[in-house]
């Protein structure tokens, strides 16, 4: 672990036990976290991205859930901490946003009143005049007009982008250096998710906050992260710095991804490309890579899993699961279809 | 509000007509229930029977009947043919038995229906939640006429710990009023018990999967606090419907329960009164207990309201 990682993630491991048998739902995923930083997680649905996410603060316990593997917090394991430990990390160092702004606030209660119970359950000695202030504040920094009335809004008075807005204010309430934020724009609208997109950049420059952001949208990838992983049936089978992976994606699964995106700087295609099949079930993944049976470039040795390693020589912070050589890659994605060839990073 | 409580007046004197209505009209189909006959007694003349008819009004149309004996109830001169005693002053005799039984039995299995269906969602799968399901289960299964049986057997007649029927007025000996409802209100409770701790169960189960249940994981709250501020106050809007329903009903008078502990309520009456094709009373009782059922549904409106925010009332509350 390096000295400057606020978060290190070891070999993550996270099963579930289901009506249809085990599954392992996160297969090993490992990353580091610096102070600051926005990695962001891709993936289609049942990818494992959001069970990572939920793991990280130990949203995922339960007498039918196996984790393994190891997560630290400055240095402070989170797998095996106990309730009150966990309890303490979150909100107070971790925030967490997710996915859909209209159920993720308790119906029955205002605004404000749960801004300032997430601010009490960390300090205790702060009385609900001083909760309420402070998340007047905070409905304020995050751009909610008017925090002094709407704080005493129900959810169900905000718009869903005021309410992801408010979602963010409660993540940030007692200052945390890392935010996880789930699929936080997959629910609202285009406009809106410009917006929130933006607050989250704002954030990350204003406070240094690292920030976790799972998407399946490589589009907001571009807009905020600096690091990328690319999870597919609960493997990372890619990771690397931004420009690495949009400029010199190597798994055919990013292939796909970045080959779904509409782009601007292009004539429109006749139909937008997308991955053929669909995701495997958990419960009966292929042997050896899992993206093989949906991978136009299978070959003989796909049967054997290929292990997340650097295998571009000029690149050694870039992994990636797939046999195919660099080389052939290369052709094979001008052949594809121009895959993220132009504009190399410089 | 104000909308709200006009509509609901207005929808009250429909039920209590309609009610009403049903009432009178099955009485006088059914068979063997000729009020002149029964007066008249076994051996009755015709000239009898004839002058019975005359001077109850048997003879008027049926409308006409209905209108008499409606006008009868709401200014209280209703007189029984049974006895033939006032039957306002019956019922009024009835109301502190009942009240007493009801409320009574009623704080009995809130409290421990919301305590068991608590601990049972808490500690899901767990041997104390297998433990209180068959509790609940078994309290729901009991018939209540046998309940009072086993429990007046055991704890009255064999060992005499406590009385085995008879009401005892509240302003007269607070004790002794509370000893002698024990049995009532415990078979009473049993009967509601387990079934409103198996729904709070399986709604808070619904509401631990809630997205904002993890909202509120995710911010730090203790796992008591998500559990009780937020699981629960979403989880008791069923019970507070099924409460109001319930409780409602029972004020028109528990009719078993007040027969077997001889607790001289409203329900006995009304039991007395079928018993003895009396209309008079089973008219007023039976207008009484709708009242209470309409009432509380209204209650459970604003209840309502006040637990969930998003529903106003004399809008999305029907």
């Amino acid at each position: 672990m390096s000295a400057e990682s606020l978060l290190s993630v070891r070999d993550l491991r996270v099963g579930f036990v289901t009506e249809g048998g085990r599954l392992q739902a996160v297969d090993g995923v490992s990353f580091e976290l610096a102070p600051g930083e926005v990695v962001a997680i891709v993936g289609e649905s049942g990818s494992g991205k959001s069970v990572t996410a939920q793991t990280l603060i130990g949203l995922t316990r339960s007498p039918n859930s196996r984790i393994e593997g190891s997560v630290r917090l400055r240095g402070a394991e989170l797998i095996d901490a106990d309730d009150e430990e966990l309890r303490k990390v979150r909100g107070e160092q971790i925030g967490m946003v997710f996915q859909d702004p209209m159920t993720s606030f308790n119906p029955v209660y205002r605004i404000g009143a749960q801004i300032a119970e997430a601010i009490r359950a960390h300090r205790p000695e702060t009385s609900k005049a001083e909760g309420r202030e402070r998340a007047i504040e905070l409905l304020d920094s995050v751009g909610i007009p008017n925090a002094a009335q709407r704080v005493d809004d129900y959810p169900h008075e905000f718009s869903g982008g005021m309410r992801q807005r408010a979602m963010i204010a409660m993540a940030l309430a007692l200052e945390p250096d890392l935010l996880i934020a789930d699929e936080p724009t997959t629910a609202l609208d285009v406009t809106v998710q410009a917006q929130i997109l933006a607050l989250l950049a704002r954030l990350n420059r204003e406070r240094n906050l690292a920030t976790i952001l799972i998407t399946h949208d490589l589009g907001v990838v571009a807009e905020v992260a600096d690091r990328v992983l690319v999870m597919y049936a609960g493997r990372v089978v890619e990771r690397g710095t931004l420009d690495q992976i949009f400029y010199d994606p190597q798994h055919p699964y990013t292939w796909g991804l970045l080959g779904s995106l509409t782009r601007m700087d292009r004539d429109r295609p006749e139909r937008l490309p997308q991955i053929s099949g669909a995701p495997p079930s958990l419960l009966d993944l292929p042997t050896g890579c899992s993206f093989r049976p949906r991978c136009p470039h299978e070959f003989d040795r796909c049967t054997e899993l290929p292990g997340l390693e650097a295998r571009l020589a000029d690149a050694p912070s870039h992994l990636d699961r797939c046999w195919l050589e660099p080389e052939r890659k290369r052709e094979l994605r001008l052949v594809e279809g121009e895959i993220g060839l132009e504009a190399p990073a410089p | 509000m104000g909308r709200f409580v006009i509509r609901r007046l207005l929808g009250t004197v429909l039920v209590l007509f309609a009610v009403s209505v049903l009432t009178f009209l099955i009485f006088n189909v059914v068979p063997n229930s000729d009020p002149a006959q029964r007066m008249a007694g076994k051996n009755a003349t015709p000239e009898l029977i004839a002058s019975i008819n005359e001077e109850w009004g048997f003879n008027d149309s049926l409308p006409t009947q209905y209108v008499t004996m409606m006008k009868k109830i709401f200014t209280g001169e209703l007189i029984s043919y049974e006895g033939r005693e006032p039957v306002d002053e019956r019922i009024v005799e009835g109301i502190p038995a009942t009240l007493s039984l009801c409320i009574g039995a009623a704080v009995i299995w809130m409290f421990f229906g919301i305590l068991f269906g608590y601990l049972s969602a808490v500690k899901a799968g767990g041997w104390l939640d297998t433990t209180l399901t068959v509790v609940a289960v078994a309290g729901i299964s009991m018939p209540v006429f046998w309940l009072a049986a086993i429990l007046l057997n055991y704890l009255a007649y064999k060992t005499g710990i406590f009385p085995s029927q008879g009401y005892v007025e509240l302003t007269e000996n607070p004790l002794d009023w509370a000893y002698h409802l024990v049995l009532p209100w415990v078979t009473l409770a049993i009967l509601y018990l387990g079934f409103y701790s198996r729904v709070l169960r399986s709604t808070m189960l619904d509401v631990m999967n809630e997205d904002y249940v993890r909202t509120a994981r995710a911010k730090g709250l203790s796992e008591r606090r998500v559990m009780r501020k937020h699981v629960m106050r979403n989880s008791l809007i069923p019970i507070v419907t099924l409460f109001g329903l319930d409780f409602g009903a029972l004020l028109g008078g528990a009719i078993l329960i007040e027969k077997i502990f001889n607790l001289n309520g409203i329900g006995q009456y009304a039991e007395e009164a079928l018993a003895n094709f009396d209309l008079p009373p089973i008219m007023a009782i039976t207008l009484y207990g709708a009242f209470f059922v309409v009432l509380f549904n209204s209650l459970v409106d604003i209840a309502y309201a006040y637990l969930d925010p998003r529903i106003r009332l004399g809008e999305s509350a029907q």
